[in-house]
C-alpha cells in the first residue's frame, strides 16, 4: 500500500465534508490526514485527504466519490510535482538548561518559536510530513508536553491550477 | 405541492404527521392523488413499484422522526435496485433542529449511505428548485432514490412560486454517450468470440433498450442471459435466451459466463449472485463491461473494454459497429459454442419433483399462475424460494413485467409494490407472488388496496416456514430448524382467508393441484377487490439449480448431489 494526496474540490455547502469522509470510511479505508478550506472561489472548497491505499481500491473510491453531487473534480497530487505541507505546534519542556539547546533545534529547522513560559517553549513549524516527524524526533530527547498537527495541504507545481472547472464559473 | 404538480406528479404515497402537515393541507385540493398506506415501509415500496412498472419517478412522503425512519428500508432497496424515486420528509422546524426536539431524527444523516443524494431544505424559496433538482436526479443518469427534508417553518413560511426554477448541480454530469473507439474495440471482440455472452442486467430495462437489445442478439446469434434484475428485457421463450445467470440460475446460462471467451455485461454489475466466487468466475473470458456508472466498471471483475454509456446509446452504436465488422467478412462461427450450450440445456432444463409427501408444489403453482395470467400480467415477488420460483417458472416475454427486490433482498417488498405498480398500470393485472414470511411483514397495504380502489391479486405461496432460510439448513446445518417455522401450516395463525377478508379483500385457498386452475380462474374474474390466494404448499421443495453461496460457479449443483457434467466437456 502507498499513500495517495487527493485534492477534492466540493461545492462549499453544509453537510459536504460528512458526505466525502463517510464515503471514505464506509468503503473500507482510513483517512490518514485531511485538511479542508475555501478556495479562490468562495463557493468551492478544496479537501486534501491523504490515504493509504492500494491503487485499484484507490481508483475505485475516486470513482465513488465522482458520484457525490457536491463533488465537483478530483486530482491526485503527484509527489513529485506538487508542493506539500503540514503545521505543527508543539510545546516542548524547557527549563533554563535546556533552552539553548531547543532553540538550535528550531533554527536547524527554520521553525518559530510562538510562545514562552518559564519551563516550556511552544513552537510552530511547518514542512513536509518528513521533515516535521525528523523535528519531533529532535524535540522529543527534551519533552514533549503537547502537540497538535493540521492536516496535508498540497498544490501542484508550475503554472497549472486545478479549478472547479467552466460549470461552476458560470453558475 | 405546487412544485408537485409542476413536477406532473400524479401519485403520492404517504402519511401524514405533525412536521409534514403544511404540505398535506394543500394536498386536500390539488390535482395530486394522494394514497394513504398504512405504514411508511409500504409508501416507499409502493413508490419503487410504481417507478418500476411506469419508468416515471416514484414519490413517497412522511412526517419527521418515526415517519422518516420508516422509509429507510425502502430508501436502501431503492438504492440498491437503481429505481428512480423521490421521498419527501417533514422535519422538526429549524430552530429545534438539533436538540432532540419531539419526532426529530437527522434522516438527512441517516440516508447518506442509501440515496444517490439527499437535501435539507433551508428556506422556502428553495423548495420548486430543489424539487426539481430531486426529480432530475433520481431519473437521469444511474437511476436512484433522493430524499428532500424540510423543515416545518420553511413548509409554512411563504413565498413567491416561480417556475421553472435553474437547476444547480456543478457536479453532477453522467455521460450517456459511449466513446466511440471503445464501441469499436467491443465489436472487434464480439466479431472475433468463439464463446461469447451477452449477460444482460437491470440498467436495459432503464435505460429502454429493450428492442435494440434484440436487434443486437439477433444480428450477433450471441446467447443471452437476463439477471433477476433484467428478466422481460429479452423474451424468455427466445432461442437465444439461456435464462437467467447466478445461485439459482439455470445450468446453461452459469455454464455459459462460466465457459466464455468474451462475456459482454450491459447494464449489470458482477454481483455476488451472479458471479459466485469471484475469482474462479469466467476465468477464460475477457470483459467488456458497458454501464452508465464509471464506479460499477471494473469495481468486481477486470474489465478488458470500459464503456460509460446509457445501455440504449451503447447498444445502437453496437449495432452500427458490430454491421460494420460482419459487412468486412468478420463473422465467427459460434456453431460448436451453440451445440455445447443446447446440449446443457436438453439435458439440465429447469425442473421440480412432485413432492414425495403427496403436499402441493409451489413451483406448480407458480407456472400455473405464470400461464393463465399470461404474458401481459405484471409479477411482482418479495424475498425468498416462492422469489426464485417465480423467476424461474413464470416466462417474461415483456419489459417492466417483473418486479423484486433484488439487491437488498426486502422481504414483504411485494404487496405495497404491487399496490405501486397497479397504481400506475391500472389496467394490467397485477400478481404478487409472496411467501408466507413476506407477507406477514406488510400486508396491511391490502386495507390501502380495498379502500382505494387497488385491485391487485396476492398469491401466497405458504408453506408455513421461512423457506429459504429453511432450505439452507436443510443443506447446511444439518436440518436443524432454528426459528424458521411460522406456525401458518400447523396453527393457521394467521387464518390467510380470514386476514384478507378483515382487511376488505376476497380470501380463496387452495390445497390441492386439482384446485389450483380453478383457484386462480376465480381471483382471475374479481376485478374490484384485492384477491387473496392461500396457497398451502409443501415445506419440503427447494430451489434448484443452485451454486452454495462462497463456491464457485463450476460447483453448480443441478439438483441435491447432482452435479451436471462440465469438466468432461472439452472446450
Amino acid at each position: 500500500m502507498t499513500m495517495h494526496t487527493l485534492s477534492v474540490l466540493v461545492e462549499n455547502k453544509p453537510g459536504v465534508l460528512a458526505r466525502v469522509s463517510g464515503l471514505f470510511s464506509r468503503r473500507g479505508f482510513n483517512i490518514d490526514s485531511l485538511a479542508v478550506g475555501e478556495t479562490e472561489n468562495p463557493d468551492v472548497s478544496r479537501i486534501t485527504i491523504v490515504v493509504n491505499a492500494d491503487s485499484s481500491p484507490l481508483e475505485q473510491v475516486t470513482k465513488q466519490l465522482n458520484k457525490l453531487v457536491n463533488v465537483l473534480k478530483i486530482v491526485e497530487l503527484d509527489p513529485q510535482v506538487s508542493v506539500a505541507r503540514e503545521l505543527l505546534l508543539v510545546k516542548v519542556r524547557a527549563d533554563r538548561s535546556a533552552r539553548s539547546q531547543v532553540l538550535e533545534t528550531v533554527n536547524l529547522f527554520r521553525a518559530r518559536v510562538v510562545d514562552v513560559a518559564p519551563d516550556t517553549l511552544t513552537i510552530e513549524a511547518t514542512g513536509t510530513p518528513d521533515k516535521l516527524d525528523a523535528l519531533l524526533r529532535d524535540l522529543e530527547a527534551f519533552g514533549i508536553k503537547e502537540m497538535v498537527q493540521s492536516g496535508l495541504v498540497a498544490i501542484g507545481r508550475g503554472s497549472r491550477s486545478i479549478t472547479a472547472g467552466p460549470a461552476l464559473r458560470a453558475a | 405541492m405546487r412544485s408537485l404538480e409542476a413536477l406532473d406528479v400524479d401519485v403520492v404515497f404517504g402519511i401524514p404527521g405533525g412536521a409534514i402537515l403544511p404540505a398535506y393541507d394543500p394536498l386536500y385540493d390539488s390535482t395530486v392523488r394522494h394514497i394513504l398506506v398504512r405504514h411508511e415501509q409500504g409508501a416507499g415500496h409502493a413508490a419503487t413499484g410504481y417507478a418500476q412498472a411506469t419508468g416515471k419517478v416514484g414519490v413517497c412522503m412522511a412526517t419527521s422522526g418515526p415517519g422518516a425512519t420508516n422509509l429507510v428500508t425502502p430508501i436502501a432497496d431503492a438504492y440498491m435496485d437503481s429505481v428512480a424515486m423521490v421521498a419527501i420528509t417533514g422535519q422538526v422546524a429549524r430552530p429545534s433542529i438539533g436538540t432532540d426536539a419531539f419526532q426529530e431524527a437527522d434522516i438527512q444523516g441517516i440516508t447518506l449511505p442509501i440515496t444517490k443524494h439527499n437535501f435539507l431544505v433551508q428556506n422556502a424559496e428553495e423548495i420548486p428548485r430543489v424539487l426539481a433538482e430531486a426529480f432530475h436526479l433520481a431519473s437521469s443518469g444511474r437511476p436512484g432514490p433522493v430524499l428532500v427534508d424540510i423543515p416545518k417553518d420553511v413548509l409554512q413560511a411563504t413565498t413567491t412560486f416561480t417556475w421553472p426554477p435553474t437547476l444547480d448541480l456543478p457536479g453532477y454530469r453522467p455521460t450517456l454517450h459511449p466513446h466511440g473507439k471503445q464501441i469499436r474495440e467491443a465489436a472487434r471482440l464480439m466479431a472475433g468470440a468463439r464463446r461469447p455472452v451477452l449477460y444482460v442486467g437491470g440498467g436495459v430495462l432503464k435505460a429502454g433498450a429493450t428492442d435494440g437489445l434484440r436487434r443486437l442478439a439477433e444480428l450477433t446469434g450471441i446467447p443471452v442471459v437476463t439477471t433477476l434484475m433484467a428478466l422481460g428485457a429479452f423474451p424468455d421463450s427466445h432461442q437465444q435466451h439461456l435464462g437467467m445467470p447466478g445461485m439459482h440460475g439455470t445450468v446453461a446460462a452459469v455454464y455459459g459466463l462460466q465457459k466464455a471467451d468474451l462475456i459482454v455485461a450491459l447494464g449489470a454489475r458482477f454481483d455476488d449472485r451472479v458471479t459466485g466466487k469471484l475469482d474462479s468466475f469466467a476465468p477464460d473470458a475477457s470483459v467488456v463491461h458497458a454501464d452508465i456508472d464509471p464506479a460499477e466498471i471494473g469495481k468486481n471483475r477486470h474489465v478488458d473494454v470500459p464503456i460509460v454509456g446509457d445501455a440504449k446509446h451503447v447498444i445502437d452504436e453496437l449495432i452500427a459497429a458490430v454491421t460494420v465488422e460482419r459487412s468486412a467478412g468478420r463473422v465467427a462461427d459460434l456453431g460448436d459454442w451453440w451445440t455445447q450450450l443446447d446440449d446443457l440445456r436438453t439435458r439440465y432444463p429447469l425442473g421440480y419433483d412432485e413432492p414425495a409427501d403427496g403436499t402441493l408444489s409451489p413451483q406448480y403453482v407458480i407456472k400455473r399462475l405464470g400461464e393463465i395470467a399470461g404474458p401481459d400480467a405484471i409479477f411482482v415477488a418479495g424475498v425468498g424460494q416462492h422469489q426464485m420460483w417465480a423467476s424461474q417458472f413464470i416466462s417474461y416475454e415483456k419489459p417492466h413485467t417483473w418486479l423484486n427486490s433484488g439487491g437488498l433482498g426486502t422481504m414483504g417488498y411485494a404487496v405495497p409494490a404491487a399496490m405501486g405498480a397497479k397504481v400506475g398500470r391500472p389496467d394490467t393485472v397485477v400478481w404478487a407472488v409472496d411467501g408466507d414470511g413476506c407477507f406477514q411483514m406488510t400486508n396491511q397495504e391490502l386495507a390501502t388496496c380495498a379502500l382505494e380502489g387497488i385491485p391487485v391479486k396476492i398469491a401466497v405461496i405458504n408453506n408455513g416456514n421461512l423457506g429459504m432460510v429453511r432450505q439452507w439448513q436443510t443443506l447446511f446445518y444439518n436440518e436443524r430448524y432454528s426459528n424458521t417455522e411460522l406456525g401458518t401450516h400447523k396453527h393457521r395463525i394467521p387464518d390467510f382467508v380470514k386476514l384478507a377478508e378483515a382487511l376488505g379483500c376476497v380470501g380463496l385457498r387452495c390445497e390441492n393441484a386439482d384446485d389450483v386452475d380453478k383457484t386462480i380462474a376465480a381471483a382471475m374474474e374479481i376485478n374490484d377487490a384485492p384477491v387473496v390466494i392461500d396457497f398451502v404448499v409443501g415445506k419440503d421443495a427447494m430451489v434448484w439449480p443452485m451454486v452454495a453461496a462462497g463456491t464457485s460457479n463450476d460447483e453448480i449443483m443441478f439438483a441435491r448431489g447432482v452435479r451436471p457434467a462440465f469438466d468432461e466437456d472439452d472446450i
